[in-house]
């Protein structure tokens, strides 16, 4: 769509500006400020320059969690968007069959994170859990609040559990754009369903999975109440992710400086890689 | 082959009903029977958990801050979304991209790193431990994506409508309440059902932010959980409870929520 200049369009965006930076550039610049200072209580602070950051960024502590937390979002988003993609493509496209299966899908979204994890405890836990029962009648010794490699796999399940229905209902979106023409089109070509995908259904795809793969890397790079519920970052420091790790030395340590310049590096990796990803969309809506 | 294509989405809902599943059969059963014996179904069928919720003040009034803040929120993200949301689809103004993305990058800014100045914050003006405190600071994430979703779905209404309302006399107030609020009304929908959504969910904000007057559901739940002990059954019920207003809203919107999904812009 075309749009014209109207400077007085900035009188319509005032208010979500005024809301939005009020709870935004406030706590964000008390963070700055605690980044470069330190404190003996008292509400005394002395400056500190950059010492927290170099400390943070020196510290194998960060380094570990913040690994943690990549192999986390990446092996996540390396099950969920594939899973995803291929419910959404053998889902039924008319008939009384899609409202149940998007009302059943959607389900796991709105269910408030903490109970998420206090579901998946007592669904996984080896003596009065279903998933843990079943696993160990199977053959195999499995006890997530002592295995780290269990703890790990039932955090990623946890997480596939709860947002994977996010890809499918954007894919299912996307798959329900694409006109019958099409179909029919390749019917006629003789397509086969490899290719019909590839050619057809894959680049149709290519805006919502966008949007799929960045709503996803942002909140599972965010993930703090699930794991800290299930797991409580253990055994030892297995799951323990950025936000855990987090909370841990602001709320639990009570050391602001340091946990202060840990949230700034966090949040502007955050940062960077959206912006990364926002703008190779706008390149693509541009064309 | 057609058998092959309902096996897919039948066991992956398989998969998302099992643990939802098991809360349900834990809600029923009471503690003895949860940590004693190991069964499919409750043996020993009671609702003694959920009488419990439904009597004792401390925890239906959980339910009642969480909703309370929920809807406040819903409906200030909503309102002040509309205006600004139509005015990035339809001007081009002075710094309007920075701006969008500007918004954008508060859906990204985890809460962890906010939770400690948000407490200060609201501290000192005084809001501590009101639901108008959880309101507003979840607008922080919220209001972007309201914008977001909202922008989308306008941009899908061609201009032609705005301009022949002009000409047919409308003031831009009028045409905006009367023309294209119903024909978006969609969007808002969806917008709604997100902002309801993250607002209901979110936990680590309303925690920091209340401490009794207006103490949200989970966090009812967490100090339960850790100050009585192990009432797992309690415990299931009430998360069993927190499923029932998602399900009723998700019923509502079930129509638009494949195109909410995809942000209005597939």
């Amino acid at each position: 769509m075309t749009k014209t200049t109207n400077q007085k369009a900035w009188y319509f965006v005032v208010p979500v500006v005024g809301l939005v930076a009020f709870n935004a550039l406030i706590p964000l610049m008390t963070v700055v400020n605690y980044s470069v200072q330190e404190t003996f209580g008292d509400n005394v602070f002395f400056w500190e320059g950059v010492k927290w950051f170099e400390e943070v960024l020196k510290s194998e502590r960060f380094h570990a969690s913040f690994l943690r937390q990549l192999a986390f979002t990446g092996m996540i988003l390396a099950i969920e968007v594939p899973l995803g993609i291929g419910v959404a493509l053998s889902m039924p496209r008319k008939g009384p069959w899609v409202s149940v299966c998007l009302v059943l899908m959607a389900l796991p979204l709105l269910i408030p994170w903490n109970v998420v994890g206090a579901m998946w405890n007592i669904f996984a836990l080896p003596d009065i859990g279903l998933l843990g029962r079943g696993i160990n009648a199977l053959g195999i010794d499995y006890n997530f609040t002592q295995q780290p490699v269990a703890a790990w796999m039932t955090t990623v399940l946890m997480d596939v559990w709860h947002w994977t229905s996010l890809v499918v209902l954007l894919a299912y979106a996307g798959l329900c754009s694409i006109p019958d023409a099409y179909y029919q089109a390749a019917k006629i070509d003789g397509a086969s369903a490899w290719s019909v995908f590839r050619r057809i259904q894959l680049p149709k795809l290519k805006r919502v999975l966008t949007i799929a793969i960045l709503l996803r890397f942002m909140d599972s790079f965010m993930i703090y109440t699930e794991p800290f519920v299930l797991t409580g970052g253990g055994p030892g420091n297995t799951t323990t992710f950025l936000s855990i790790d987090l909370v841990k030395i602001a709320l639990g340590q009570f050391d602001l400086g340091p946990a202060a310049a840990m949230s700034l590096i966090y949040f502007l990796a955050v940062l960077l890689v959206c912006w990364i990803f926002y703008t190779l969309m706008m390149r693509n809506e541009e064309q | 082959m057609r058998i092959h294509k309902w096996l897919v989405p039948t066991l992956y809902i398989v998969f998302l009903m099992l643990p939802i599943y098991w809360l349900l059969n834990m809600s029923f059963k009471n503690t003895n029977e949860i940590l004693g014996t190991f069964s499919l179904w409750p043996l020993d069928f009671t609702l003694a958990n959920y009488r419990k919720i439904f009597t004792d003040p401390t925890w239906y009034n959980g339910y009642l801050n969480s909703i309370t803040y929920v809807v406040m929120n819903t409906v200030i993200s909503v309102s002040v979304a509309l205006p600004a949301a139509y005015a990035f689809s339809r001007y081009r103004f002075l710094g309007d991209k920075h701006l969008f993305f500007w918004l954008l990058t508060n859906r990204m800014a985890p809460p962890a790193v906010f939770a400690l100045p948000f407490f200060q914050l609201y501290s000192a003006i005084g809001l501590f431990d009101t639901h108008v405190a959880v309101a507003l600071a979840h607008c922080l994430f919220n209001i972007p994506l309201a914008v977001w979703i909202l922008e989308g779905f306008m941009s899908g209404v061609p201009k032609e409508l705005d301009e022949t309302a002009y000409l047919d006399g409308y003031s831009f107030w009028r045409f905006f309440v009367k023309i294209f609020i119903p024909t978006i009304a969609a969007g808002i929908g969806v917008a709604a059902f997100f902002c309801f959504m993250y607002s209901w969910v979110e936990l680590l904000l309303a925690k920091t932010l209340t401490s009794v007057a207006a103490k949200p559901i989970a966090a009812t739940m967490t100090r339960t959980a850790s100050t009585a002990g192990y009432e797992l059954g309690l415990l299931a019920a009430a998360g069993t409870l927190t499923i029932v207003p998602g399900a009723f809203v998700i019923y509502f919107v079930r129509n638009y929520i494949a195109k909410g999904f995809a942000l209005g812009r597939v």
